[in-house]
């Protein structure tokens, strides 16, 4: 809500300008009308980043985030895929009752009713990581309470009533468990939650009962995927009750090279050592990756700097840029970043990317619906205007 | 390859799931790969989970008196909410609270199956009583007093065995008994 008051803030004062200037025609005009398009460009450009693409935190270099998700559920009230409206509803009231009641502790969160948002602004907050694609899908009651820095939030009415999230930049998953579950005590004080002392917190899906934790950290693993050692090396990974996904394009080749990696078990261990047990196989992954990347090295220092160069010419020059080719590109240019080779490019730069060239973020931009010819028009047109 | 939706398209998009080791793939068209809620890094897209659950649900264990969860509470309804539970083996997704109490001889088989476990140590609402509280504390130090023993750590082993007495007396003074 506080995102579309600053918005339009901004509309308004590009009205005003061309109101308090009646003299100005013709060119000039257009000129002004173009620089305002440019400026209210910018400000929905900043809409889009936020903290967790900073660049920063511990292996920075590798994992790009770090999430901590806690499902909750209020007792006796039927979980959202089977509550009633009116039941929903409730849930929904009870958060906003606590958001306006508690104005100390969340003083400048925001409460996004999200079937108050178009469905272009939905998939923008789901291409952020903010919410699921199951609120994209069923906004109804659905609300996301969200902290001013967008690192703590508060997903309401999703698979469970309540979805406690923490999301930070590189490996935090500790700081992230202390979010979560900061807000969790907070507001176990005021609700009753779904709970058994066998079961521990009853969740919708019986894969998360339990804790309701689940934990996960976004990885960039190139030299593994470069070297041909990925497969085995993440269903090694997927033995130890962990999940990866990554998603796969023509021949084999890895979106971006991005592998999403979580836990899968939710009950019989603590909160802590499940997270410390997914700290644990990261940072081998981490220290594989360095390895791999070494390797890569010593292979020819020039073939890897030659690889950046030649994604960051294409990146930089092309015209239409589909958008799996584009994370491509943008992985080789941050493999050269990451090891040091390009200097120019912050990654958080390449970050940001990561989420603006999605299809919802372009839309956005454009404020309509674009085709696919479009998309991959003003994909490298927003690449163009990032990269230095 | 086909495209594994529409049956028509070239399937050059190739999405991978590794859960606890058992690999799922799903072979798309690109059409269907975008229209599939532009796929684009959809991390957070969660595959239908029934499929998932059929691969754990045909298994026997080992000693096989066990039944399938999936017959063990068959043609029950939670009676809150309405649900069957068969409804709940298509979905995915139990209705209310009270399913698992309802459902439970099959449902706690099937989170046995997925959990490899079926007891929460983890963290306990703090208004549930703090008694509860401390008997979890002193059910993870058992576990950790066992591990220690099974490492020949005997001297971290007595440490933690004198904690737990400790313990104990609290919740006995605090006039809630432990069970035993
Ligand atoms: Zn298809
Ligand atoms: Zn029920």
């Amino acid at each position: 809500m506080k995102n579309n008051e600053r918005k339009q803030g901004r509309g308004k004062k590009v009205f005003k300008e061309k109101e308090g200037n009646p003299g100005l025609q013709g060119e000039t005009e257009k000129e002004l009308d173009h620089k305002g398009a440019g400026i209210i460009e910018d400000q929905k450009r900043a809409e889009m980043i936020c903290t967790w693409m900073d660049g920063t935190g511990p292996e920075a270099d590798i994992v790009i985030n770090s999430r901590m998700q806690l499902a909750r559920n209020i007792k006796g009230i039927p979980f959202p895929c089977l509550a009633t409206e009116e039941q929903r509803e409730k849930v929904f009231s009870l958060l906003e009752k606590i958001f306006k009641e508690q104005q100390e502790r969340f003083s400048a969160y925001s409460l996004i009713n999200l079937s108050g948002l178009s469905p272009i602004k939905r998939q923008v907050l789901t291409e952020k990581q903010l919410i699921s694609l199951l609120m994209v899908r069923e906004p109804e009651y659905s609300a996301l309470l969200l902290s001013p820095d967008e690192v703590m939030g508060i997903l309401v009415n999703e698979e469970d009533h309540l979805l406690l999230q923490a999301l930070l930049p590189g490996l935090q998953l500790e700081k992230a468990w202390e979010a979560v579950s900061c807000h969790d005590d907070y507001l176990e004080e005021v609700i009753d939650y779904a709970f058994c002392e066998e079961l521990g917190y009853l969740t919708a899906c019986p894969t998360k009962v339990g804790t309701g934790l689940r934990a996960s950290a976004l990885l960039h693993l190139p030299a593994l995927v470069i070297t041909g050692q990925i497969n085995r090396i993440l269903s090694a990974v997927g033995q130890v009750g962990l999940a990866v996904e990554g998603i796969y394009g023509e021949g084999s080749q890895m979106t971006g090279r991005l592998f999403q990696i979580s836990n899968q078990v939710t009950l019989g261990q603590t909160e802590e050592e499940i997270w410390r047990n997914l700290y644990g196989v990261i940072n081998k992954l981490i220290n594989q990756e360095r390895a791999a990347r070494e390797q890569l090295l010593n292979a020819g220092r020039e073939k890897l700097a030659d690889r950046a160069g030649r994604a960051y010419g294409i990146l930089k020059h092309a015209r239409l840029l589909g958008f799996q080719e584009a994370m491509q590109l943008i992985s080789d240019v941050r493999l050269g970043v990451e090891m040091g080779m390009v200097d120019n490019i912050p990654l958080k730069t390449l970050n940001e990317l990561l989420v603006l060239i999605r299809s919802g973020c372009l839309q956005n931009l454009k404020e309509k619906t674009l085709s696919h010819y479009e998309r991959d028009l003003e994909r490298s047109v927003q690449i163009q205007k990032c990269l230095p | 390859m086909i495209c594994q939706k529409c049956a028509k398209g070239n399937a050059n998009v190739h999405l991978t799931k590794i859960v606890n080791g058992e690999k799922t793939e799903y072979f798309l068209c690109e059409v269907c790969a975008r229209a599939q809620g532009d796929f684009e890094l959809s991390f957070d897209e969660e595959f239908p989970l029934h499929q998932f659950f059929s691969d754990i649900l045909e298994i026997i264990p080992p000693g096989g008196t066990e039944k399938l969860p999936r017959e063990a509470s068959e043609g029950l309804q939670c009676t809150s909410c309405g649900l069957t539970y068969a409804q709940f083996m298509q979905i995915g997704r139990l209705g209310c609270d009270s399913c698992y109490r309802i459902f439970s001889p099959g449902l706690h088989s099937l989170i046995r199956r997925l959990h490899g476990n079926q007891k929460h140590i983890g963290k306990v609402p703090a208004r549930a009583g703090s008694s509860l509280k401390l008997k979890k504390e002193v059910e993870r130090m058992r576990s950790e007093m066992q591990k220690k023993i099974y490492e020949e750590d005997f001297e971290g082993a007595a440490k933690l065995r004198d904690e737990i007495r400790q313990l104990e007396d609290q919740v006995f003074t605090g006039g809630e008994g432990l069970e035993e």
